[in-house]
Protein backbone atom coordinates (compact mmCIF):
# COMPACT_ATOMS: atom_id res chain seq x y z
CA UNK A 1 0.00 0.00 0.00
CA UNK A 2 1.27 3.46 -0.79
CA UNK A 3 -0.12 6.95 -0.43
CA UNK A 4 -1.20 7.05 -4.07
CA UNK A 5 -3.40 4.00 -3.49
CA UNK A 6 -4.95 5.65 -0.45
CA UNK A 7 -5.70 8.78 -2.47
CA UNK A 8 -7.34 6.73 -5.19
CA UNK A 9 -9.36 4.61 -2.74
CA UNK A 10 -10.66 7.62 -0.80
CA UNK A 11 -11.01 9.92 -3.82
CA UNK A 12 -9.26 12.74 -1.98
CA UNK A 13 -8.19 14.15 -5.37
CA UNK A 14 -11.63 15.81 -5.36
CA UNK A 15 -10.39 18.18 -2.67
CA UNK A 16 -11.08 21.81 -3.64
CA UNK A 17 -8.68 23.23 -1.05
CA UNK A 18 -11.58 25.31 0.25
CA UNK A 19 -10.59 24.86 3.90
CA UNK A 20 -14.11 24.33 5.25
CA UNK A 21 -12.87 21.19 6.95
CA UNK A 22 -10.21 23.06 8.84
CA UNK A 23 -12.48 25.94 9.78
CA UNK A 24 -14.98 23.61 11.46
CA UNK A 25 -12.49 21.08 12.82
CA UNK A 26 -12.60 20.97 16.65
CA UNK A 27 -8.91 20.01 16.89
CA UNK A 28 -7.82 22.83 14.56
CA UNK A 29 -9.68 25.26 16.80
CA UNK A 30 -7.08 24.68 19.52
CA UNK A 31 -4.10 23.03 17.85
CA UNK A 32 -2.87 25.52 15.27
CA UNK A 33 -0.55 22.95 13.69
CA UNK A 34 -3.47 20.67 12.85
CA UNK A 35 -5.10 21.20 9.49
CA UNK A 36 -7.08 18.59 7.57
CA UNK A 37 -6.70 20.68 4.42
CA UNK A 38 -2.92 20.75 4.79
CA UNK A 39 -2.79 17.01 5.42
CA UNK A 40 -4.65 16.29 2.18
CA UNK A 41 -2.55 18.80 0.27
CA UNK A 42 0.65 17.17 1.48
CA UNK A 43 -0.62 13.83 0.25
CA UNK A 44 -1.73 15.19 -3.14
CA UNK A 45 1.49 17.11 -3.71
CA UNK A 46 3.58 14.03 -3.02
CA UNK A 47 4.88 15.09 0.38
CA UNK A 48 4.11 11.72 1.90
CA UNK A 49 6.63 12.02 4.70
CA UNK A 50 5.15 15.34 5.84
CA UNK A 51 1.93 13.48 6.43
CA UNK A 52 3.11 10.07 7.56
CA UNK A 53 5.81 11.20 9.96
CA UNK A 54 3.80 14.00 11.51
CA UNK A 55 2.37 13.92 15.02
CA UNK A 56 -0.75 15.55 13.58
CA UNK A 57 -1.68 12.39 11.69
CA UNK A 58 -2.64 10.88 15.03
CA UNK A 59 -4.39 13.99 16.37
CA UNK A 60 -7.44 13.63 14.17
CA UNK A 61 -10.47 12.67 16.24
CA UNK A 62 -12.09 10.96 13.23
CA UNK A 63 -15.26 12.69 14.41
CA UNK A 64 -16.66 13.30 10.88
CA UNK A 65 -17.35 16.99 11.50
CA UNK A 66 -15.25 17.84 8.44
CA UNK A 67 -16.82 15.35 6.07
CA UNK A 68 -20.27 16.78 6.80
CA UNK A 69 -19.06 20.21 5.61
CA UNK A 70 -16.91 19.05 2.72
CA UNK A 71 -18.38 20.10 -0.66
CA UNK A 72 -16.58 17.13 -2.22
CA UNK A 73 -17.83 14.75 0.47
CA UNK A 74 -14.32 13.51 1.15
CA UNK A 75 -14.17 10.85 3.84
CA UNK A 76 -11.28 12.37 5.75
CA UNK A 77 -11.49 9.98 8.73
CA UNK A 78 -11.06 6.96 6.45
CA UNK A 79 -8.21 8.72 4.64
CA UNK A 80 -6.56 9.25 8.04
CA UNK A 81 -7.22 5.67 9.08
CA UNK A 82 -5.58 4.26 5.97
CA UNK A 83 -2.65 6.69 6.26
CA UNK A 84 -2.19 5.65 9.89
CA UNK A 85 -2.03 2.01 8.83
CA UNK A 86 0.83 2.96 6.50
CA UNK A 87 2.46 4.97 9.27
CA UNK A 88 2.21 1.99 11.66
CA UNK A 89 4.06 -0.15 9.13
CA UNK A 90 6.87 2.41 9.44
CA UNK A 91 6.84 2.25 13.22
CA UNK A 92 4.80 5.42 13.84
CA UNK A 93 2.00 5.12 16.34
CA UNK A 94 1.16 8.55 17.66
CA UNK A 95 1.50 9.46 21.30
CA UNK A 96 -0.49 6.78 23.12
CA UNK A 97 -2.36 7.97 26.20
CA UNK A 98 -1.70 6.25 29.52
CA UNK A 99 1.69 5.17 28.13
CA UNK A 100 0.01 2.83 25.68
CA UNK A 101 -1.55 0.51 28.28
CA UNK A 102 -4.91 0.37 26.52
CA UNK A 103 -3.28 -0.43 23.18
CA UNK A 104 -1.14 -3.10 24.84
CA UNK A 105 -4.19 -4.71 26.45
CA UNK A 106 -5.87 -4.99 23.07
CA UNK A 107 -2.80 -6.73 21.66
CA UNK A 108 -2.65 -9.09 24.64
CA UNK A 109 -6.30 -9.97 24.02
CA UNK A 110 -5.42 -11.36 20.60
CA UNK A 111 -4.09 -14.47 22.33
CA UNK A 112 -6.38 -17.38 21.49
CA UNK A 113 -5.87 -19.16 24.82
CA UNK A 114 -6.62 -16.55 27.45
CA UNK A 115 -9.47 -17.27 29.86
CA UNK A 116 -10.64 -13.86 30.96
CA UNK A 117 -12.63 -13.12 34.10
CA UNK A 118 -14.98 -10.56 32.61
CA UNK A 119 -18.18 -11.44 34.40
CA UNK A 120 -17.31 -11.32 38.10
CA UNK A 121 -19.56 -8.26 38.45
CA UNK A 122 -22.57 -10.38 37.40
CA UNK A 123 -24.55 -10.88 40.61
CA UNK A 124 -27.68 -12.94 41.20
CA UNK A 125 -30.06 -9.99 40.78
CA UNK A 126 -29.42 -9.99 37.01
CA UNK A 127 -30.97 -12.56 34.75
CA UNK A 128 -29.06 -13.93 31.81
CA UNK A 129 -29.77 -16.90 29.63
CA UNK A 130 -27.55 -19.30 27.71
CA UNK A 131 -30.35 -19.85 25.20
CA UNK A 132 -31.25 -16.29 24.36
CA UNK A 133 -30.86 -15.11 20.79
CA UNK A 134 -30.03 -11.63 22.09
CA UNK A 135 -26.47 -10.91 23.18
CA UNK A 136 -25.52 -7.99 25.41
CA UNK A 137 -22.02 -6.90 24.44
CA UNK A 138 -20.10 -6.08 27.61
CA UNK A 139 -17.05 -4.63 25.86
CA UNK A 140 -14.20 -2.99 27.71
CA UNK A 141 -16.19 -2.12 30.85
CA UNK A 142 -14.56 -4.78 33.11
CA UNK A 143 -11.15 -3.29 32.19
CA UNK A 144 -12.15 0.36 32.37
CA UNK A 145 -13.53 -0.17 35.88
CA UNK A 146 -10.12 -0.69 37.55
CA UNK A 147 -8.22 1.51 35.07
CA UNK A 148 -10.37 4.61 35.56
CA UNK A 149 -11.00 4.32 39.31
CA UNK A 150 -9.04 7.53 39.82
CA UNK A 151 -11.44 9.62 37.78
CA UNK A 152 -14.41 8.22 39.70
CA UNK A 153 -15.86 6.34 36.79
CA UNK A 154 -16.99 2.74 36.97
CA UNK A 155 -17.85 1.67 33.44
CA UNK A 156 -19.52 -1.44 34.82
CA UNK A 157 -22.30 0.81 36.19
CA UNK A 158 -23.37 1.26 32.57
CA UNK A 159 -23.26 -2.49 31.93
CA UNK A 160 -25.25 -3.22 35.07
CA UNK A 161 -27.83 -0.57 34.20
CA UNK A 162 -28.12 -1.91 30.64
CA UNK A 163 -28.66 -5.44 31.91
CA UNK A 164 -31.16 -4.31 34.55
CA UNK A 165 -33.08 -2.37 31.91
CA UNK A 166 -33.14 -5.30 29.51
CA UNK A 167 -34.38 -7.56 32.33
CA UNK A 168 -37.17 -5.11 33.19
CA UNK A 169 -38.19 -5.17 29.53
CA UNK A 170 -38.47 -8.93 29.75
CA UNK A 171 -35.21 -9.70 27.97
CA UNK A 172 -32.73 -12.16 29.50
CA UNK A 173 -29.74 -11.80 27.20
CA UNK A 174 -26.75 -14.02 26.72
CA UNK A 175 -23.36 -12.73 27.87
CA UNK A 176 -20.08 -13.97 26.43
CA UNK A 177 -17.47 -14.73 29.12
CA UNK A 178 -14.48 -14.39 26.82
CA UNK A 179 -15.23 -11.46 24.50
CA UNK A 180 -12.25 -9.75 22.99
CA UNK A 181 -11.90 -6.02 22.60
CA UNK A 182 -13.97 -4.98 19.57
CA UNK A 183 -10.76 -3.56 18.12
CA UNK A 184 -12.11 -0.07 17.46
CA UNK A 185 -9.01 1.70 18.74
CA UNK A 186 -6.64 -0.69 17.00
CA UNK A 187 -8.47 -0.15 13.71
CA UNK A 188 -8.55 3.65 13.97
CA UNK A 189 -4.86 3.92 14.91
CA UNK A 190 -3.89 1.71 11.98
CA UNK A 191 -3.03 -1.53 13.87
CA UNK A 192 -4.84 -3.61 11.30
CA UNK A 193 -3.28 -6.98 12.18
CA UNK A 194 -4.35 -6.64 15.81
CA UNK A 195 -7.82 -5.59 14.69
CA UNK A 196 -8.19 -8.56 12.36
CA UNK A 197 -7.26 -11.04 15.07
CA UNK A 198 -9.71 -9.50 17.53
CA UNK A 199 -12.47 -9.47 14.91
CA UNK A 200 -11.84 -13.10 14.06
CA UNK A 201 -11.99 -14.17 17.72
CA UNK A 202 -15.22 -12.27 18.26
CA UNK A 203 -16.87 -13.49 15.09
CA UNK A 204 -16.05 -17.11 15.96
CA UNK A 205 -17.54 -16.74 19.44
CA UNK A 206 -20.67 -15.07 18.11
CA UNK A 207 -21.14 -17.80 15.53
CA UNK A 208 -20.77 -20.43 18.26
CA UNK A 209 -23.20 -18.55 20.50
CA UNK A 210 -25.83 -18.69 17.76
CA UNK A 211 -27.31 -15.30 18.62
CA UNK A 212 -29.28 -13.19 16.16
CA UNK A 213 -29.12 -9.76 17.77
CA UNK A 214 -26.32 -7.95 19.59
CA UNK A 215 -27.12 -4.99 21.85
CA UNK A 216 -24.36 -2.48 22.57
CA UNK A 217 -24.06 0.12 25.30
CA UNK A 218 -20.93 1.44 23.61
CA UNK A 219 -21.27 3.26 20.27
CA UNK A 220 -17.67 2.43 19.35
CA UNK A 221 -18.30 -1.30 19.61
CA UNK A 222 -21.57 -0.80 17.76
CA UNK A 223 -19.99 1.13 14.89
CA UNK A 224 -17.14 -1.37 14.64
CA UNK A 225 -19.45 -4.37 14.43
CA UNK A 226 -21.90 -2.68 12.08
CA UNK A 227 -19.62 -0.90 9.61
CA UNK A 228 -16.13 -2.38 9.98
CA UNK A 229 -16.49 -6.08 10.85
CA UNK A 230 -18.37 -6.91 7.60
CA UNK A 231 -15.17 -6.06 5.68
CA UNK A 232 -13.21 -8.67 7.57
CA UNK A 233 -15.51 -11.31 9.06
CA UNK A 234 -18.90 -12.86 8.54
CA UNK A 235 -21.28 -11.83 11.31
CA UNK A 236 -24.87 -12.45 10.17
CA UNK A 237 -26.31 -10.71 13.19
CA UNK A 238 -28.44 -7.67 13.74
CA UNK A 239 -26.59 -5.08 15.78
CA UNK A 240 -28.06 -2.11 17.58
CA UNK A 241 -27.42 0.40 20.33
CA UNK A 242 -29.38 0.10 23.55
CA UNK A 243 -30.97 3.50 22.89
CA UNK A 244 -32.43 2.15 19.65
CA UNK A 245 -33.77 -0.94 21.40
CA UNK A 246 -35.29 1.23 24.12
CA UNK A 247 -36.85 3.63 21.63
CA UNK A 248 -38.46 0.65 19.92
CA UNK A 249 -39.77 -0.82 23.17
CA UNK A 250 -41.09 2.49 24.44
CA UNK A 251 -43.25 2.64 21.35
CA UNK A 252 -44.72 -0.74 22.29
CA UNK A 253 -46.90 -1.35 25.28
CA UNK A 254 -46.08 -1.61 28.90
CA UNK A 255 -42.94 0.44 29.50
CA UNK A 256 -43.63 2.65 32.48
CA UNK A 257 -41.30 5.24 33.90
CA UNK A 258 -41.24 6.86 37.33
CA UNK A 259 -41.15 10.61 37.34
CA UNK A 260 -37.69 12.17 37.46
CA UNK A 261 -37.79 15.96 37.75
CA UNK A 262 -34.56 17.06 36.14
CA UNK A 263 -33.29 19.39 33.47
CA UNK A 264 -30.85 17.46 31.34
CA UNK A 265 -28.79 17.88 28.21
CA UNK A 266 -27.42 15.24 25.85
CA UNK A 267 -24.01 14.70 24.28
CA UNK A 268 -24.23 13.04 20.86
CA UNK A 269 -21.31 10.58 20.71
CA UNK A 270 -19.45 10.91 17.39
CA UNK A 271 -19.75 7.18 16.72
CA UNK A 272 -23.47 7.04 17.42
CA UNK A 273 -24.32 10.38 15.79
CA UNK A 274 -22.26 11.33 12.78
CA UNK A 275 -20.87 7.83 12.15
CA UNK A 276 -24.17 5.93 12.39
CA UNK A 277 -26.86 8.60 12.10
CA UNK A 278 -28.54 7.75 15.40
CA UNK A 279 -29.71 11.08 16.83
CA UNK A 280 -33.40 10.61 17.54
CA UNK A 281 -33.53 7.33 19.46
CA UNK A 282 -31.63 8.54 22.55
CA UNK A 283 -33.66 11.76 22.60
CA UNK A 284 -36.92 9.85 22.33
CA UNK A 285 -35.87 7.71 25.27
CA UNK A 286 -34.85 10.69 27.42
CA UNK A 287 -38.02 12.62 26.66
CA UNK A 288 -40.21 9.61 27.46
CA UNK A 289 -39.32 9.92 31.11
CA UNK A 290 -41.93 12.11 32.81
CA UNK A 291 -40.48 15.16 34.53
CA UNK A 292 -37.36 15.28 32.37
CA UNK A 293 -36.76 18.50 30.47
CA UNK A 294 -34.25 17.98 27.67
CA UNK A 295 -32.39 21.13 26.62
CA UNK A 296 -30.05 20.98 23.64
CA UNK A 297 -26.53 22.38 23.78
CA UNK A 298 -25.57 25.12 21.35
CA UNK A 299 -24.07 22.49 19.03
CA UNK A 300 -26.13 19.35 18.99
CA UNK A 301 -27.03 16.51 16.68
CA UNK A 302 -25.04 16.71 13.46
CA UNK A 303 -23.06 19.67 14.81
CA UNK A 304 -22.32 18.06 18.15
CA UNK A 305 -18.77 18.61 19.40
CA UNK A 306 -16.54 15.61 20.02
CA UNK A 307 -15.52 14.78 23.60
CA UNK A 308 -11.92 15.49 22.63
CA UNK A 309 -9.97 12.23 22.47
CA UNK A 310 -10.19 9.35 20.07
CA UNK A 311 -8.59 5.91 20.37
CA UNK A 312 -6.62 7.01 23.45
CA UNK A 313 -4.07 8.68 21.22
CA UNK A 314 -2.62 12.17 21.18
CA UNK A 315 -4.60 13.19 24.23
CA UNK A 316 -3.10 16.54 25.13
CA UNK A 317 -3.89 19.96 26.52
CA UNK A 318 -5.79 20.79 23.32
CA UNK A 319 -8.06 17.81 24.02
CA UNK A 320 -8.69 19.26 27.46
CA UNK A 321 -9.48 22.70 26.06
CA UNK A 322 -11.98 21.12 23.72
CA UNK A 323 -13.57 19.26 26.63
CA UNK A 324 -13.78 22.46 28.66
CA UNK A 325 -15.52 24.13 25.71
CA UNK A 326 -18.04 21.33 25.47
CA UNK A 327 -18.67 21.26 29.22
CA UNK A 328 -19.23 25.03 29.12
CA UNK A 329 -21.88 24.45 26.46
CA UNK A 330 -23.48 21.91 28.78
CA UNK A 331 -23.45 24.38 31.69
CA UNK A 332 -24.93 27.13 29.53
CA UNK A 333 -28.05 25.07 28.95
CA UNK A 334 -28.76 25.31 32.67
CA UNK A 335 -29.00 21.53 32.84
CA UNK A 336 -28.29 19.74 36.11
CA UNK A 337 -27.26 16.56 34.36
CA UNK A 338 -25.29 15.74 31.23
CA UNK A 339 -26.48 12.53 29.62
CA UNK A 340 -24.00 10.62 27.49
CA UNK A 341 -24.53 7.44 25.52
CA UNK A 342 -20.91 6.44 25.28
CA UNK A 343 -18.53 5.20 28.02
CA UNK A 344 -15.61 6.84 26.23
CA UNK A 345 -17.29 10.27 26.21
CA UNK A 346 -18.03 9.87 29.89
CA UNK A 347 -14.46 8.81 30.66
CA UNK A 348 -13.02 11.83 28.89
CA UNK A 349 -15.40 14.35 30.41
CA UNK A 350 -14.84 12.95 33.90
CA UNK A 351 -11.11 13.11 33.41
CA UNK A 352 -11.38 16.80 32.54
CA UNK A 353 -13.51 17.48 35.60
CA UNK A 354 -11.28 15.61 38.03
CA UNK A 355 -7.99 16.90 36.71
CA UNK A 356 -6.51 19.64 38.85
CA UNK A 357 -4.07 20.87 36.21
CA UNK A 358 -3.55 24.44 35.15
CA UNK A 359 -5.93 24.30 32.21
CA UNK A 360 -8.70 22.82 34.35
CA UNK A 361 -9.19 25.61 36.86
CA UNK A 362 -12.03 26.94 34.77
CA UNK A 363 -13.48 23.60 33.63
CA UNK A 364 -17.10 23.53 34.70
CA UNK A 365 -18.27 20.62 36.79
CA UNK A 366 -21.54 18.99 35.88
CA UNK A 367 -23.08 15.71 36.91
CA UNK A 368 -22.69 13.10 34.18
CA UNK A 369 -24.69 9.97 33.65
CA UNK A 370 -25.06 7.40 30.93
CA UNK A 371 -28.43 7.03 29.21
CA UNK A 372 -28.60 3.44 30.46
CA UNK A 373 -28.26 4.59 34.06
CA UNK A 374 -30.94 7.25 33.61
CA UNK A 375 -33.34 4.68 32.20
CA UNK A 376 -32.50 2.04 34.82
CA UNK A 377 -33.27 4.59 37.55
CA UNK A 378 -36.57 5.55 35.94
CA UNK A 379 -38.00 2.33 34.61
CA UNK A 380 -40.69 0.69 36.67
CA UNK A 381 -41.02 -3.01 37.24
CA UNK A 382 -43.41 -4.64 34.82
CA UNK A 383 -46.11 -6.66 36.60
CA UNK B 1 11.32 -35.74 23.40
CA UNK B 2 9.98 -32.33 24.50
CA UNK B 3 12.49 -30.11 26.25
CA UNK B 4 11.41 -29.08 29.73
CA UNK B 5 9.69 -25.70 29.81
CA UNK B 6 12.11 -23.01 31.01
CA UNK B 7 10.17 -19.95 32.16
CA UNK B 8 11.41 -16.47 31.30
CA UNK B 9 11.13 -13.89 34.07
CA UNK B 10 11.61 -10.16 33.65
CA UNK B 11 12.63 -8.58 36.93
CA UNK B 12 12.41 -4.80 37.41
CA UNK B 13 14.84 -4.14 40.23
CA UNK B 14 15.48 -0.85 41.95
CA UNK B 15 19.04 0.39 41.65
CA UNK B 16 19.65 1.05 45.33
CA UNK B 17 18.22 -2.07 46.95
CA UNK B 18 17.10 -5.00 44.86
CA UNK B 19 19.65 -4.64 42.08
CA UNK B 20 22.36 -4.49 44.76
CA UNK B 21 20.85 -7.58 46.36
CA UNK B 22 21.02 -9.44 43.05
CA UNK B 23 24.65 -8.36 42.78
CA UNK B 24 25.34 -9.57 46.32
CA UNK B 25 23.79 -12.95 45.51
CA UNK B 26 26.20 -13.16 42.60
CA UNK B 27 29.35 -12.21 44.46
CA UNK B 28 28.43 -14.45 47.39
CA UNK B 29 28.02 -17.37 44.98
CA UNK B 30 24.41 -17.91 46.10
CA UNK B 31 23.01 -19.84 43.17
CA UNK B 32 19.71 -18.95 41.52
CA UNK B 33 18.25 -20.10 38.21
CA UNK B 34 19.37 -18.16 35.11
CA UNK B 35 15.78 -17.75 33.89
CA UNK B 36 15.66 -14.08 34.76
CA UNK B 37 16.33 -10.88 32.80
CA UNK B 38 17.03 -8.06 35.23
CA UNK B 39 16.03 -4.54 34.27
CA UNK B 40 17.59 -1.95 36.54
CA UNK B 41 15.34 0.99 37.39
CA UNK B 42 16.26 3.84 39.68
CA UNK B 43 13.21 3.23 41.86
CA UNK B 44 10.49 0.58 41.83
CA UNK B 45 7.96 3.43 41.52
CA UNK B 46 9.46 4.08 38.08
CA UNK B 47 7.82 0.91 36.88
CA UNK B 48 4.94 2.05 34.69
CA UNK B 49 2.29 -0.62 34.05
CA UNK B 50 3.24 -0.48 30.38
CA UNK B 51 6.65 -1.99 31.22
CA UNK B 52 4.93 -5.03 32.72
CA UNK B 53 2.43 -5.27 29.86
CA UNK B 54 5.19 -4.98 27.26
CA UNK B 55 7.14 -7.69 29.10
CA UNK B 56 4.16 -10.01 28.72
CA UNK B 57 3.73 -8.95 25.09
CA UNK B 58 7.37 -9.84 24.56
CA UNK B 59 6.81 -13.37 25.85
CA UNK B 60 7.70 -13.16 29.55
CA UNK B 61 6.15 -15.92 31.61
CA UNK B 62 6.45 -13.94 34.81
CA UNK B 63 7.32 -10.42 35.93
CA UNK B 64 8.90 -9.41 39.22
CA UNK B 65 8.66 -5.84 40.46
CA UNK B 66 11.05 -5.46 43.36
CA UNK B 67 12.37 -2.52 45.32
CA UNK B 68 13.26 -1.12 48.69
CA UNK B 69 11.34 -1.71 51.88
CA UNK B 70 8.93 1.11 52.69
CA UNK B 71 11.26 3.05 54.97
CA UNK B 72 14.39 2.57 52.87
CA UNK B 73 13.52 4.31 49.61
CA UNK B 74 16.19 6.61 48.25
CA UNK B 75 13.39 8.86 46.98
CA UNK B 76 11.32 8.62 50.17
CA UNK B 77 7.92 7.28 49.04
CA UNK B 78 8.64 5.18 45.95
CA UNK B 79 7.52 1.84 47.41
CA UNK B 80 4.13 3.28 48.38
CA UNK B 81 3.55 4.50 44.83
CA UNK B 82 4.77 1.21 43.41
CA UNK B 83 2.35 -0.72 45.64
CA UNK B 84 -0.56 1.35 44.34
CA UNK B 85 0.55 0.87 40.73
CA UNK B 86 0.95 -2.88 41.08
CA UNK B 87 -2.37 -3.25 42.96
CA UNK B 88 -4.23 -1.51 40.15
CA UNK B 89 -2.35 -3.43 37.48
CA UNK B 90 -3.13 -6.70 39.24
CA UNK B 91 -6.86 -5.95 39.03
CA UNK B 92 -6.55 -5.34 35.28
CA UNK B 93 -4.45 -8.47 34.71
CA UNK B 94 -6.98 -10.45 36.77
CA UNK B 95 -9.72 -9.58 34.27
CA UNK B 96 -7.33 -10.64 31.51
CA UNK B 97 -7.22 -14.06 33.19
CA UNK B 98 -3.58 -13.86 34.13
CA UNK B 99 -2.60 -16.15 36.98
CA UNK B 100 -1.65 -14.32 40.17
CA UNK B 101 1.78 -15.92 40.31
CA UNK B 102 2.88 -14.31 37.08
CA UNK B 103 3.13 -10.82 38.58
CA UNK B 104 5.06 -10.68 41.80
CA UNK B 105 5.76 -7.67 43.98
CA UNK B 106 8.63 -7.93 46.47
CA UNK B 107 10.62 -5.75 48.86
CA UNK B 108 14.28 -6.74 48.87
CA UNK B 109 16.95 -4.74 50.68
CA UNK B 110 20.51 -4.40 49.41
CA UNK B 111 21.79 -6.82 52.03
CA UNK B 112 19.24 -9.51 51.15
CA UNK B 113 21.10 -11.39 48.43
CA UNK B 114 19.86 -14.71 49.76
CA UNK B 115 16.25 -13.43 49.71
CA UNK B 116 16.57 -12.36 46.07
CA UNK B 117 17.89 -15.78 45.09
CA UNK B 118 15.06 -17.49 46.97
CA UNK B 119 12.44 -15.34 45.25
CA UNK B 120 13.77 -16.19 41.80
CA UNK B 121 13.99 -19.91 42.64
CA UNK B 122 10.39 -19.87 43.93
CA UNK B 123 9.09 -18.00 40.91
CA UNK B 124 10.77 -20.36 38.48
CA UNK B 125 9.33 -23.40 40.31
CA UNK B 126 5.83 -21.90 40.34
CA UNK B 127 5.99 -20.92 36.68
CA UNK B 128 7.25 -24.35 35.68
CA UNK B 129 4.11 -25.75 37.35
CA UNK B 130 1.62 -23.37 35.70
CA UNK B 131 3.28 -23.41 32.32
CA UNK B 132 4.05 -20.81 29.66
CA UNK B 133 2.31 -17.46 29.56
CA UNK B 134 -1.03 -17.45 27.67
CA UNK B 135 0.27 -14.43 25.78
CA UNK B 136 3.18 -16.38 24.37
CA UNK B 137 0.83 -17.95 21.88
CA UNK B 138 0.04 -14.50 20.53
CA UNK B 139 3.66 -13.46 20.27
CA UNK B 140 4.54 -16.56 18.32
CA UNK B 141 1.63 -15.87 16.04
CA UNK B 142 2.80 -12.29 15.43
CA UNK B 143 6.41 -13.32 14.78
Amino acid sequence: MNLEDIIQETKTYYCLECGKCTSICPVARYDSSFSPRLMIENALLGFGDELLLSKELFSCLTCYTCQKECPSDIDFPIFVRKARSMAQDNGQHGVCAHSGQLQSLARLMTSPVIKQKRLEWLSKEYRVSENSDVLLWVGCAPYFAPIFEDIEFNALDITRASLKTLNLLGIEPKLLPNERCCGHDALWTGEIETFKKLAEHNAAQIKEAGVKKIVFSCPEGYRTFKLDYPNYVDLRCEVLHISELLAEKIGENGVKFKEIKKKVTYQDPCRLGRHLGVYDAPRKVIESIPGIELVEMRHSGLESICCGTSAFTNCDSYSNMLRAERLCEAMETGAELLITACPKCQTHFRCAMVDKGEEHRSTPKIEIMDLANLVANAIEERR
Amino acid sequence: MMAEFEPQIVAFCCNWCTYAAADLAGTSRVHYPPNVTIVRVMCSSMVNPIYVLKAFEGGADGVLVAGCHHTDCHYIDGPVKCDATVDKLRKVLHVLGLEDERLRRELVAASEGVVFARIIKEMVEQLKKIGPSPFKVKTEALA
